[in-house]
């Protein structure tokens, strides 16, 4: 596969799962994505940090980067986070206590470890969390396992997101990404 | 903390000192706790921002203020407990190089608000010297009050983002925070000139 060699910004016709959620952050002004990274989102992160229409930049753990947003969201400027599955089960604290009460539209994107051929233990387990904390906050999440469904679930989660001013997952499944296997 | 050759200062008069400097709407975010109820005595301003939980963001929210606004001088107060669970952030701040960030921790060694218990680097760790070795070059110790406000001052015109920690004594808080997140929030984002009020 000749993903290594692909332009560094997706054309606009750009129908990798990648490029169609970079251009969706696009046209809904989302332009500070803090991220801790994610084997999956190499391309994603490799593209958001050549287009300079974004901020992008690693964090040092992922409620680093819900801070970020938050703070950034206050001061006028929409960002989005990027994480893998261990990561959201760190979140719990900062959903409860920042996103949810004090109503920020806080737009997570999740690379979807421990299901459909996970090699780790430990993250088949830490996947088994994501879900059930997400549940019971009542926060909106969508798992997107098709391309054709990826940009109409992703640019109405995050209309949804800012307008009714809540948090929400976009959970990034081996189906729609082809997932981390134990040969890579 | 001995070797350090800086005076015990108290938090509630290095904050009304830190509030007396601010002159063009600077933003404020307080920690949780103790800093938060003294940013709250020294004089509720619309720019503050005032956490209920998420111990260790104060720095991580200020830098995502100081991105999205970057002609505005962003500040946070932080605790050492607090600084403690979120070392990482230093080393993001440092990377990023937001020049209006200034960062403010108060370090009595303990956890205060849960009942004075020290924390797990109380008398052996320098806040100073992690900043500088995560990065932040411009960070330094107040020797006392008079040196906390020429920090302040150095720092409000500097062109990277400034550390200044300070030893506190161990007196609680002055006054509560109002505890509504959605007006906290709402209010700081008038502040900001983000949202008009209703």
């Amino acid at each position: 596969m000749a993903i290594a060699e692909q332009q560094a910004t997706p054309a606009a016709g750009d129908n990798s799962w990648h490029g169609i959620v970079l251009q969706t952050l696009k046209r809904n002004e989302i332009s500070l994505v803090p991220y801790v990274p994610d084997r999956v989102l190499t391309l994603l992160i490799k593209n958001l940090h050549a287009d300079p229409f974004f901020t992008t930049f690693a964090t040092a753990r992922e409620e680093e980067a819900v801070g970020i947003v938050s703070g950034a969201w206050m001061g006028g400027r929409r960002g989005a986070i990027l994480m893998q599955t261990s990561g959201f089960a760190t979140l719990a604290n900062v959903l409860a206590s920042l996103a949810v009460p004090y109503q920020i539209p806080l737009i997570m994107f999740v690379s979807e470890r421990g299901t459909l051929g996970e090699f780790n233990y430990g993250q088949s387990l830490v996947c088994r969390t994501m879900r059930p904390v997400l549940d019971s906050l009542a926060l909106e999440h969508h798992t997107i396992t098709r391309l054709d469904e990826l940009e109409f679930i992703a640019d109405r989660s995050i209309k949804q997101a800012v307008t009714t001013q809540a948090p929400v997952a976009l959970i990034l499944n081996p189906l729609l990404t082809g997932g981390k296997t134990f040969d890579k | 903390m001995d070797n350090r050759n800086t005076k015990v200062m108290n938090r509630f008069d290095v904050t009304s000192r830190l509030i007396g400097k601010l002159k063009h709407e600077e933003a404020v975010i307080g920690g949780i706790g103790n800093t938060n109820f003294d940013l709250w005595a020294a004089g509720h301003r619309p720019q503050n921002f005032y956490m209920l939980g998420s111990m260790g963001l104060a720095f991580p929210i200020a830098l995502g203020v100081a991105l999205a606004q970057p002609d505005r001088r962003v500040l946070a107060l932080e605790g050492d407990g607090s600084l403690l669970m979120q070392l990482g952030a230093l080393s993001t701040i440092a990377t990023l190089k937001p020049k209006n960030l200034i960062m403010i921790v108060m370090d009595n060694g303990i956890y205060q608000i849960t009942g004075a218990q020290p924390t797990p680097a109380a008398s052996v760790a320098d806040i100073v010297a992690i900043a500088a070795g995560s990065g932040l070059a411009n960070s330094a110790w107040a020797a006392d009050e008079e040196d906390f406000e020429r920090l302040v001052e150095a720092a409000m015109s500097a062109t990277e983002p400034s550390l200044i920690a300070v030893r506190i004594d161990d007196k609680p808080g002055v006054g509560a925070t109002r505890r509504d997140p959605v007006q906290i929030r709402e209010r700081f984002m008038h502040g900001l000139g983000v949202r008009e009020p209703l």
